[in-house]
């Protein structure tokens, strides 16, 4: 199922555009198109789409986080002035700058790795479940993958609701002895979750582990599949316990996996938008903010700053890229791109 | 113990590991879908009402007569739609071209292009939140559903070519060989032969696109200004009010955003997980 790419591109040597020229029946449709053009005629309309789409904007992104925009060079009635970098000092000088960058930076490396311990976990429970069960236990968790962004808000802030969420019932049931140990209280009603910046990234992990431990579960399954069996046999036969069968062979043949996994999450979890504005109920606590809404709330909220936004939204893109790009030349590298 | 019945405890464990985790994913979902056929008094009460014994329509109803933001839930729905389908109908002809160039030729610049697909798949989409918002009020399609379908075009078309590229690539070339040698033309090899063993992959690949349209919020929110051009994400928002808010409403709401975004997911999930890891794993 996985592999399919390479399987195809296995089978033969491919026929250079130069050796269809020479085809016995030379198709009369494409006689105005030399076939060393085909390719590129085909990818012109994508790579188009991507060039006005991603890389310009992205281009002016950058010139903008230079200039002075505001509602009257948004209107068109004054032209952008070029500011150096005070959109930079101003954003590195406000102190809601480096909340945000910790709460971004801690949320997705406590989010990121909970999602792939409890996803590898539950992929490895379902490679040991019965074919039934497993399907059964894959359906289920897919709903919840499946549920969208702005929903999955909406569904735990319910859940985590001071008067009538489940949450705050459910801890009222636990023995008060054992509550008092582990949280120092006992009284839950009421609780407010969604008022203040830790607690709100409490309910925040738990959103974004809930919807995303699904896929890394199933991509975990499907790579075990693809395992020979015959390696754990003999594993079992030389006496090896379980953990070191996952350090020795599983987690070696799974290595590729992990890191698309590890590169996916983080990506995901460092640009977290919807599930936090719905949670927060909009750009409101700024102590809750993330780089992404600090950015969105800079530029859109009135009055519109919108090269301090894109100077913060240059940060973020910069920090994404210098913890991704080992991973990037890693995908480049086992990813053959031929 | 004997090894039989270890084993045999041993599955129980599994088992009832398994079903905790069936519980923890459905639960939250089970809980929208219950709370919005749940009459008031059940909805808003400390206590656990599991299951909706006063069982109502009336949360659906409203948002279908009274809606929020002054307009029935609808419209929302139709407006999220045709974003959707319109992103998926150009996204996936774009990406069908592109696929099959980088599937079926080499070419110059060809491994640069792959790469280049993989990086932009890195750029967040805040990143290009500010300049898109302004290009789009300069050409004037501010506040039309079109901007959005050419904005969301943008942000699937990389994966959109990245994962049907690997469906291209697994049509067996002798067939289209065997067309040429047939005398079929480029066109005709390309409808009739290509075409039918790529469209499952294509199907794959627009449902992901369709789902990922459907649920963006972020540029919905900020090019959309009439609450008549809102999609459900940003529609959503309007129910929490002032005076508190309407759970048994906003719950109709969003289980009727999630049931088609769930249908779809469940019919392609195979694909879609095969899609995003492909080529890193090593069967």
């Amino acid at each position: 199922m996985t592999n399919t790419s390479t399987v195809a591109r296995g089978g033969g040597v491919p026929p250079a555009p130069g050796r269809r020229r020479h085809a016995p029946h030379r198709p009369s449709k494409a006689r105005g198109l030399s076939p060393r053009a085909v390719p590129y005629v085909l990818l012109a309309p994508g790579l188009l789409v991507i060039a006005g789409l991603l890389l310009y904007p992205l281009g002016q992104m950058i010139v903008i986080s230079f200039q002075k925009v505001g509602i009257p060079q948004i209107n068109g009635k004054k032209p952008a002035t070029w500011e150096g970098w005070d959109n930079y000092t101003r954003v590195l000088d406000n102190e809601i700058f480096w909340s945000s960058l910790r709460n971004t930076l801690v949320f997705a490396a406590v989010t990121v790795t909970l999602t792939l311990v409890l996803g590898t976990a539950v992929g490895t429970l379902l490679n040991r479940l019965s074919k039934k069960m497993s399907t059964f236990v894959v359906i289920g968790i897919m709903s919840a993958w499946a549920v969208p962004p702005v929903a999955q808000g909406v569904i735990w802030r319910w859940l985590f609701d001071s008067d009538a969420g489940m949450i705050n019932w459910a801890l009222n049931l636990l023995p008060d002895g054992l509550s008092e140990l582990l949280f120092g209280r006992s009284d839950w009603t009421g609780e407010p979750w969604l008022n203040d910046a830790f607690t709100i990234y409490l309910v925040l992990i738990v959103c974004v582990l809930w919807s995303s431990f699904p896929f890394v579960a199933v991509s975990v399954l499907a790579g075990l599949r693809g395992i020979p069996a015959e390696l754990y046999e003999a594993a079992r036969v030389d006496g090896a316990t379980p953990w070191r069968i996952f350090r020795k062979i599983t987690f070696p043949l799974l290595k590729p996996v992990f890191s698309v996994l590890t590169i996916l999450s983080i990506i995901w979890d460092f640009k977290v938008f919807s599930q936090l504005y719905v949670l927060m109920g909009g750009p409101t606590n700024r102590e809750a903010f993330n780089l992404s809404i600090f950015s969105f709330a800079e530029a859109f909220r009135s009055p519109p700053k919108m090269g301090v936004g894109a100077a913060i939204a240059v940060i973020l893109t910069l920090i994404l890229l210098v913890v991704t790009a080992v991973y990037i030349r890693q995908i480049v590298k086992t990813e053959d791109l031929r | 113990m004997t090894p039989f019945a270890r084993k045999r405890l041993t599955r129980i464990a599994l088992n009832a590991a398994g079903l905790l985790v069936f519980l923890f994913a459905v639960f939250p979902v089970y809980w929208m879908v219950s709370t919005s056929f749940k009459a008031n008094d059940q909805i808003f009460t400390t206590d656990f009402i599991p299951f909706p014994t006063h069982f109502t329509v009336e949360h659906v109803d409203r948002v279908l007569s009274e809606g929020v933001a002054g307009n029935s839930i609808w419209l929302y729905m139709r407006n999220s739609a045709i974003v959707a389908l319109g992103t998926v109908l150009i996204g996936a002809a774009l990406a069908l071209l592109a696929a099959t160039a980088i599937a079926r030729f080499t070419f110059r610049g060809r491994t640069s292009f792959l790469i280049l697909l993989l990086i932009v798949q890195m750029i967040p989409a805040e990143a290009l939140l500010i300049p898109l918002f302004l290009n789009v009020k300069r050409l004037g399609l501010y506040d039309q559903l079109l901007g959005l379908i050419v904005i969301n075009v943008g942000l699937t078309l990389p994966f959109g070519i990245w994962m049907l590229r690997t469906f291209v690539a697994a049509v067996p070339r002798s067939l289209e060989e065997a067309a040429w040698i047939d005398g079929a033309s480029r066109m005709t090899t390309f409808w009739r032969v290509l075409f039918p063993l790529v469209a499952p992959g294509l199907v794959a690949t627009s449902i992901f696109s369709f789902i990922t349209a459907w649920n963006e919020l972020i540029f919905a929110l900020i090019l959309m200004s009439d609450s008549s051009g809102y999609t459900m994400p940003v529609a959503l928002q309007f129910f929490f009010g002032q005076r508190g808010t309407d759970w048994g409403a906003i719950m109709a709401g969003s289980t009727m955003m999630t049931i088609p975004v769930v249908v779809f997911f469940l019919l392609v999930q195979r694909r879609m997980v095969s899609g995003l890891v492909a080529g890193a794993v090593k069967g």
